[in-house]
Parts: structure tokens; C-alpha cells; sequence
């Protein structure tokens, strides 16, 4: 391709640079009618309903019966959000802060240990059949083990607390965070390793100081997919914990709901407070929170 | 620096250091086996152990040899579970494959509009499945949802209160809630088709819907047998979502192998049953997966290798 000085031009360029880019050639010049409705259905399913969600959240609830659901509220109100903050999210707002970096930093950490000796070990039968084992763990349902994971907790005097949650969801976050991992690990040269060992680095400096600086894009894609999962997990929380003081936000959300249920306005305030702090996060780091949602299957 | 073309998986032996390094790395590898052994693999073979017992979830575990399996595959209750979940399977698979399709392959241009729409079209990603599920409870509540406030007859209906809609509303929620993440993985697919096809395809004067079809698709072969391996097994599973929209109603509309295996299990007590129904799941999510293994010819985990 030419080199384009222009600005005008190089951003026409860029424009262009994905598939339909010969469209400048003149043939695919029409526009893309199916393309076009279909973007603009998707876009009323999926924006209708937060819109409906955020602007409901600032109405009283004796003006959401009066008021076109469409409309803004003539008069904002905080009070559902303060009935919410009443309510004790802030508490269930800390319950989920401690489970997902309680479990997403041993997660991480063990799983690049793993995948690191995964990779620079071949001959291990040992590390061959641990991957295998992490390999066949992708294909199991979590949810279908999780009678048993209720009496281990049991067993082991954890129930109805929140080490209860963090352990099961370390477990279930190794597998696919060993596979993506390993998978960049493997990407690492050679030749940097070898020059590592012959520099006299161990092993354990060699994961610390040449891996994981290298991989670090990887890691944080990681990071973000297990605490996403883990932040929105439900399930667990349902089985493994009882007293309200243990609840984690999704399951705050639903017996807010439940007590709640007339008061629509103060549900979906429940709703929108407990989404902020991840929209918060998509606003910040888009692309790589992107990445972490399709880690492992988006390459 | 010139370096060496990266080998794949299987030549990973040729590479490794000399002296047999194995022995001295492996404890690496411990502490991430210890807990997935002790909280994935142990539950594993224990729910088939469980199968076979009965337990209150309380008291005490007493082995009672094939009962509860025999209460489990008497009961009507597990083939209308399984061919719910079933229906939940094939209509969303059917739903969002086109979808994900189009969408994928759309957003996948490098137009600046369209980095807007994508902006937009994956906020549902990023939402818990029980406040999607709060979310539509209350946007279709009969009485107080949004129809009801817009007056429009026809979207004033009993939504989650006939069979028939509550179903139609549970796949509706669930394509709503994974299209943009099975968008975005065709969008990176897309991405990655040489342009030079669509170059050459364009000289011979094929048109777009032709080049759809004859060039996207088949490359996307690979990305679409992962999307459908992971709707199929995720929406095997698909726990949060129904228990929180619906509970499984009306009656047992909606009622999938996970919230039959919930209600048995939390809700009635009887763990050994349950866990008939674990089973059931785990056989029928690993046979599912094969298939579509299969059917794709090549191993899903080396996918990543290639494609990178």
C-alpha cells in the first residue's frame, strides 16, 4: 500500500482497513440495508431496557404509576438509592470486593505457576497429566458438582462464611486460566530462557522475572475474566452461605428483590448500584476487559 | 535476534532444556492441583458416590444402593426436565448463532460508527445473571412493568405466568444476555480472514451477500464450532438466570436439569436424588461436547495455537 501523508486520507484509510475496505474501489458501494436494520434492532433491544432501568431507578415509586415509563422523572429522587444504601449493599459491596480478590489472586498466582511448569517441563509424566486433568476440567459443568462441594464445605466447618466461596471459586477458575496461560507462556522464546538459566537464574526467578513480564497482557485478560465471573456469581453464594451478613451482591440483589418486589423503582436502584462499579471499569478499560470476557476463545 | 519459528504443542519436547528440568518444576503445578483436585475433581467422583446414598443435607449420609436412581428415572418429572432443557438447547443455539453471526461480522468493520454501537451492544455482558433476570421480572411484570405503564395492549400480557411465553421470555433473556459475547468472538473471527479474499472475490465481481457466504462462513468454521460448544454446554447449565426469572414456572414450564437438580437437592432435601441428576448432567454435557467435537474434526484446545 501507498503511503498516505494526508490526514484526511490516512483516516480514510484506517476506515477502510477492515474487510469491506476495497468498498473504495466502487463495486460494494450500496449501502448494507440488512446490516444496517439489524444493528438498529439490536441496538433498541439491548439500550430500551437499561435506559428503562436507569431512568426508573430516579423516579418515586407514586410517580412511576403516573408518569410514562419512557419519560424522565420530572423530579429525581435519590430515595430509592438511599433505601438501597440502607439496606445494606454497602456491606454486600465488600463481601464481593473480599471473595473475587480473595480468590482471584491465589487463582492467578497458582494457575501461572502451573502453566509455567507446564510449559518449560516436557518430560514430566507428572506435569503432562496434571495439564490433561486441567484440560478435562473445562469440559465439566460446575454447577453439576456442587452437592458435593456443599458437604466438603460443611466438613470442613466453612459454611456460612466467605472463605466458603473463595475456595470452590479458585478451584473452578484453574482450568481455562491454566490453558490461556500456558498458551502464552508458550509464545516466550526459547533463547530468553536458556540465556536465564545460563545466567544462573532459577527457575522460580525465571517465572518472576522473565515470564510473567512478558505474559502480562495475558494475565490481566485473565484476571478480569475470573473476577468477572466471580463478581457476578450466584450459585455458590445461594448454597454456601445462609446469614444475610454473608451475601454477595448478586444474591443481595435477589432477596432485595424479593422483599421488594411491589417497589419497583428501588429493585432496579438495587440493580443499577450494583452494576455501576463495572461499568465503571468498562469505561476505564474497555479493550481489556473485552479481552478478559473472551479469554481463551477469542484468538 | 532471529528467532526460531515458535513450535506448537507437540515439538514442545524437542525444546525443553537438557537434564530432565521435570522433577525440579513440578512443584509448581501443586498448589493449583491441590485445589482443583480437592474442589473439582473429589465433587466429581463424590456426586456419583452421593448418587447412590441418601442424605437429608443434614444429618447423616446412609448408602441405599440404586433408590435414588430408581425414584430419579421413575419420575415423569426428569424426561419433561430433559427435554426442557432440551428446547433451551436447540431454540437459544438456534437464536443466537444467526444472531452472533450477522452481528459478529458487522461489527467486525473498522468503521467508527460501528466502535460506537460496540460500545453499547456489550454493556449485557457485563451484568450478573440475576440482575438481567430482576431486570426483565420487573420490565414485564404484568401490572407494573413497561407495557403496563405504556399502555400498549399487546405487550400487557402474563408474561412469566403462561407456559408458553414464560418460555419464549426465558430464551429471549438468555440470547439477550450472550449474543454480544458469541458477537464478539465472531467479530474476532472475522478479523482474522485474509483481506486479500474478499480482494480477489471482489475482482471476480461477486457480490456481498455472495462473499458472506462464500468466504466468511466457511472461514469461520472453527470459530463457529466454538461458539456452539460453548452455548451448548453453558446453556446446560443455565442456573442463575431461569431460577431467578422464573423459578422454573410457571408450573414446570421452564424447569432445566439444574434448577430440577436445585429444588431437589436445596429445596426438598433429598441429596441423594440430586445428585442422580448431577450425574445425569455431567454425562450429558460431556457427550454433548464430544459431539460437537467431532463434528468439528479438530481438538477445540488447539484451536488457539493455530489460529494465533
Amino acid at each position: 500500500m501507498a503511503t498516505i501523508t494526508a490526514k484526511d486520507s490516512s483516516r480514510a484509510a484506517a476506515k477502510h482497513a477492515g474487510r469491506r475496505r476495497p468498498r473504495g474501489k466502487g463495486v460494494n458501494r450500496r449501502p448494507n440495508w440488512v446490516a444496517g436494520t439489524m444493528s438498529v434492532v439490536w441496538l433498541v433491544i439491548v439500550v430500551v431496557p437499561i435506559y428503562w432501568i436507569v431512568i426508573t431507578s430516579f423516579k418515586s415509586q407514586s410517580n412511576y404509576y403516573a408518569e410514562n415509563p419512557l419519560v424522565p422523572p420530572a423530579e429525581p429522587t435519590m430515595a430509592n438509592y438511599q433505601l438501597v444504601i440502607e439496606s445494606d449493599f454497602i456491606r454486600y459491596f465488600f463481601n464481593s470486593v473480599v471473595v473475587t480478590i480473595g480468590a482471584v489472586v491465589p487463582a492467578v498466582t497458582v494457575s501461572f505457576m502451573a502453566a509455567y511448569a507446564i510449559v518449560r517441563s516436557s518430560r514430566g509424566r507428572f506435569l503432562r497429566s496434571t495439564n490433561s486433568l486441567f484440560l478435562m476440567g473445562l469440559a465439566i459443568p460446575t454447577q453439576a458438582t456442587i452437592i458435593p462441594v456443599y458437604l466438603i464445605i460443611i466438613k470442613l466447618s466453612l459454611y456460612d462464611s466467605l472463605l466458603a466461596l473463595i475456595l470452590p471459586s479458585i478451584a473452578f477458575a484453574i482450568p481455562l486460566s491454566v490453558l490461556v496461560l500456558s498458551n502464552f507462556i508458550r509464545d516466550v522464546p526459547k533463547e530468553l530462557f536458556e540465556s536465564m538459566r545460563l545466567d544462573g537464574a532459577s527457575e522460580w526467578g525465571t517465572l518472576w522475572h522473565l515470564a510473567l513480564p512478558l505474559t502480562r497482557p495475558a494475565v490481566v485478560t485473565v484476571t478480569i475474566y475470573n473476577a468477572l465471573t466471580i463478581w457476578n456469581g450466584f450459585l455458590l453464594p445461594l448454597i454456601l452461605t445462609q446469614s444475610p451478613e454473608q451475601r454477595t451482591l448478586p444474591l443481595a440483589l435477589w432477596s432485595f428483590q424479593g422483599q421488594y418486589s411491589i417497589n419497583v423503582p428501588a429493585v432496579l436502584a438495587s440493580v443499577v448500584l450494583t452494576a455501576v462499579p463495572i461499568l465503571v471499569l468498562y469505561v476505564v478499560g474497555r479493550r481489556q476487559l473485552l479481552a478478559g470476557l473472551t479469554a481463551g476463545f477469542g484468538k | 535476534m532471529t528467532v526460531p519459528p515458535i513450535p506448537a504443542r507437540g515439538s514442545a519436547s524437542v525444546a525443553a532444556t537438557p537434564g530432565g528440568q521435570g522433577r525440579g518444576l513440578s512443584w509448581l503445578a501443586v498448589p493449583a492441583l491441590l485445589f482443583f483436585v480437592a474442589f473439582a475433581v473429589i465433587p466429581l467422583f463424590g456426586v456419583f458416590a452421593l448418587s447412590f446414598t441418601t442424605w437429608d443435607g443434614l444429618g447423616e449420609i446412609r448408602l441405599s444402593g440404586l433408590d435414588s436412581w430408581k425414584a430419579v428415572l421413575s419420575d415423569p418429572g426428569l424426561p419433561h426436565a430433559l427435554w426442557v432443557t432440551f428446547l433451551v438447547i436447540a431454540l437459544s443455539w438456534a437464536v443466537q448463532t444467526p444472531a452472533s453471526l450477522l452481528l459478529g461480522t458487522f461489527l467486525a468493520g473498522f468503521q467508527r460508527y460501528r466502535a460506537v454501537l460496540a460500545v453499547l451492544y456489550f454493556i449485557p455482558l457485563l451484568l450478573s445473571s440475576a440482575a438481567i433476570a430482576i431486570t426483565f421480572k420487573a420490565l414485564l411484570d404484568p401490572n407494573f412493568g413497561l407495557g403496563a405503564g405504556l399502555g400498549i395492549p399487546i405487550l400487557v400480557q402474563d408474561w412469566l405466568g403462561r407456559p408458553v411465553l414464560a418460555f419464549g421470555v426465558v430464551i429471549f433473556v438468555v440470547s439477550w444476555q450472550f449474543i454480544p459475547f458469541h458477537s464478539l468472538l465472531y467479530q474476532g473471527g472475522v478479523r482474522q480472514i485474509p483481506r486479500s479474499m474478499y480482494e480477489a472475490a471482489e475482482l471476480d465481481g461477486a457480490g456481498r451477500i455472495r462473499m458472506f457466504f462464500s468466504i466468511t462462513l466457511p472461514q469461520l468454521k472453527y470459530t463457529i464450532i466454538t461458539s456452539s460448544t460453548l452455548m451448548v454446554v453453558g446453556s446446560l447449565v443455565f442456573f442463575d438466570l431461569i431460577f431467578v426469572l422464573t423459578a422454573g414456572g410457571p408450573g414446570d414450564a421452564t424447569r432445566v436439569l439444574a434448577v430440577e437438580m436445585y429444588k431437589r437437592g436445596f429445596m426438598a432435601n433429598l441429596m441423594g436424588p440430586a445428585s442422580a441428576i448431577a450425574v445425569i448432567l455431567v454425562l450429558v454435557g460431556l457427550a454433548l461436547a464430544l459431539l460437537l467435537r467431532r463434528l468439528g474434526g479438530r481438538d477445540q484446545t488447539h484451536s488457539q495455537l493455530e489460529g494465533a
